[in-house]
């Protein structure tokens, strides 16, 4: 069943959605969606550096984006969350990556696949490292969910209960450096920011807890990951923009929403 | 044993020096105060306590095992956090529904448990925050101007309800106030902070001195006035030391200061070190 190129794009959208949920869902609730734009756009430099060092793609992108991760934790830490510090590592690392991009020989023809995705390219192999991940990240929040709520409360509160802030936090920069890894492929890097941060908005005018925030935008997102295929396969379309535009749609609908108080 | 100790704890923030020299334990089940001006370090001070800062100079000893309750003076929910106060009360840790719905009645607020965190008042949110604190079955029970979102005869009940909170659930209590006159009569211990201990001492004791009467007096007039006599202290710490006002010096040498007075006193003085053990 895997055979169709159309049944592996879908599985991979399926994935993708399931796993930037829960994380959107964070990145929302902590104001991070400069952080997944920051991380993600690290990971054209990684694309660039797997391929001259030869290592794979994927762990060049991997560890690049955690290094992004790891700098701009340390600098919210320091007090430089500001806009400018992180806007300059993020655009710079852009740049960095596009310039990287076009002196590897070999790279240049794909590189619009790595800031836009390349869905429909899927193979069986990035299937199992999609969903490999993903599979680790969901289990990963699922075991520091409590902590990472906690956390994400206040910093004060956490260590009154003795938990650590900053080694939650750390769960996210690694969770968040994997999904980007993973999904580069799919949504590519100029979108992943959107996959996380869109559904999880879109869901939260209909949620009463923080699960059920994580749950709907698991579905929104979902939804947006099979009906941006659809349509992208009906209009021909690019199949990663389509997707979110889609989520996109869902989030003007659900805002829409009165939300219910008492 | 003392739940929590500091030995000569300075503490630098934002290159800043906001605490100094603070030495004090907290006993168990007793009721301490932490009275101060705006920027004295209270906060700072309760910071240390839960570990949530670690001390630039000296040292924060905790019992081992210590089960804290921390209520900050105000927390900041995202608006796009859907945290039903129900859902608030089993973080970290669940609880169950009847201890859930236990612990918010003794807060006063039963009726809130189905309402969303972003959706109450400030005293509310801070009676639920107690109701959350109350839930870790606290040794220690941190309150940081748990008064502050309430009205008058809210604030009154609830220092008279602090007494009960002990009694029942046997634990410590570090309080931080402005509401010196109503304070005085619920608390055990008071300790004046303006980025170093000012002065420290049984609320009796303290309160029989004719000096306390003159600092303190009872009502908004007697509050004014400390706060005077703390704003004559400065935050040039070089100079600290001497620094203090007349009034102030004169109340550190009837016995206002903390190596002085209060039966806790004697151990916790500044220059003293209580060990936590
Ligand atoms: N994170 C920080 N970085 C730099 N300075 C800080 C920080 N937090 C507090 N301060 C400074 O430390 C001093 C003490 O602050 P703190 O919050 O402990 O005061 P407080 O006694 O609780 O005041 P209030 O009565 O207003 O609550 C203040 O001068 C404050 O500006
Ligand atoms: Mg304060």
């Amino acid at each position: 069943m895997f055979d169709s190129f159309l049944t592996r794009a879908a599985l991979a959208g399926l994935g993708i959605a399931l796993v930037s949920a829960p994380l959107g869902c964070f990145v929302v609730w902590r104001r991070m969606a400069y952080f997944g734009h920051a991380t993600a756009h690290a990971s054209i430099l990684g694309v660039a550096l797997g391929m001259v060092l030869s290592v794979s793609i994927l762990w060049g992108a991997l560890a690049v984006a955690l290094a992004m991760g790891l700098a701009v934790a340390w600098l919210g830490r320091r007090g430089h969350s500001s806009d400018a510090s992180i806007g300059v590592l993020s655009h710079g690392a852009l740049a960095f990556g596009l310039v990287a991009v076009a002196l590897t020989p070999g790279l240049r023809g794909d590189l619009s696949s790595y800031l836009f995705g390349d869905i429909l390219a899927v193979t069986r192999g990035d299937l199992a490292v999609i969903w490999g991940g993903a599979a680790a990240v969901m289990a990963l929040l699922a075991w520091r969910w409590r902590a990472l709520l906690t956390a994400t409360l206040g910093p004060d509160l956490a260590r009154a209960a003795g938990i650590d802030p900053r080694r939650e936090e750390l769960v996210l920069v690694v969770a968040l450096a994997v999904v980007v890894a993973v999904a580069l492929k799919v949504v590519g890097a100029l979108l992943i920011g959107a996959m996380l941060v869109i559904p999880a908005a879109a869901a939260r005018p209909l949620a009463r807890t923080p699960e059920a925030m994580a749950l709907l935008a698991a579905l929104l997102g979902a939804a947006s990951a099979l009906g941006g295929l659809w349509l992208a396969y009906l209009f021909d379309t690019p199949a990663g923009p389509s997707i979110v535009c889609l989520a996109a749609v869902l989030f003007a609908i659900t805002a829409m929403v009165p939300r219910r108080t008492g | 044993m003392s739940l929590v100790a500091l030995e000569r704890v300075g503490v630098s923030l934002g290159g800043r020096r906001v605490l100094e020299g603070v030495s004090l334990a907290i006993e168990p089940g007793e009721i301490v105060t932490v009275v101060g001006p705006n920027g004295s370090g209270k906060t700072t001070l309760m910071r240390l306590v839960i570990g949530a800062l670690t001390p630039s100079e000296g040292r924060v000893l905790r019992a081992p095992g210590l089960t804290v309750g921390y209520v900050p003076q105000k927390l900041h929910v995202d608006p796009g956090l859907p945290l039903s106060v129900r859902r608030f009360l089993s973080l970290p840790r669940p609880v169950s529904r009847a201890e859930a719905a236990g612990a918010l009645e003794e807060a006063g607020v039963g009726h809130l448990a189905g309402r969303q965190m972003t959706e109450l008042s400030g005293g509310q949110a801070q009676r639920v925050m107690l109701a959350r604190a109350l839930t870790a079955r606290p040794q220690l029970l941190i309150l940081d101007e748990p008064t502050q979102g309430l009205d008058q005869q809210g604030s009154a009940a609830f220092y008279r309800q602090i007494e009960e909170l002990r009694q029942r659930h046997g634990c410590a209590i570090l309080l931080v106030s402005h509401d010196l006159h109503v304070v005085m009569a619920a608390t055990d211990r008071v300790i004046c902070l303006n980025g170093h201990v000012c002065c420290e001492g049984a609320p009796a004791q303290v309160a029989s001195a004719p000096e306390y009467r003159a600092l303190f007096g009872t009502g908004t007039q007697g509050a004014l006035a400390l706060y005077r006599h703390e704003h004559d202290h400065g935050h040039d710490h070089a100079a600290h030391a001497h620094a203090h006002g007349p009034e102030d010096g004169a109340a550190d040498a009837r016995g206002l200061a903390l190596d002085a007075a209060g039966p806790h006193g004697a151990g916790a003085g500044p220059g003293t070190g209580t060990g936590a053990s």
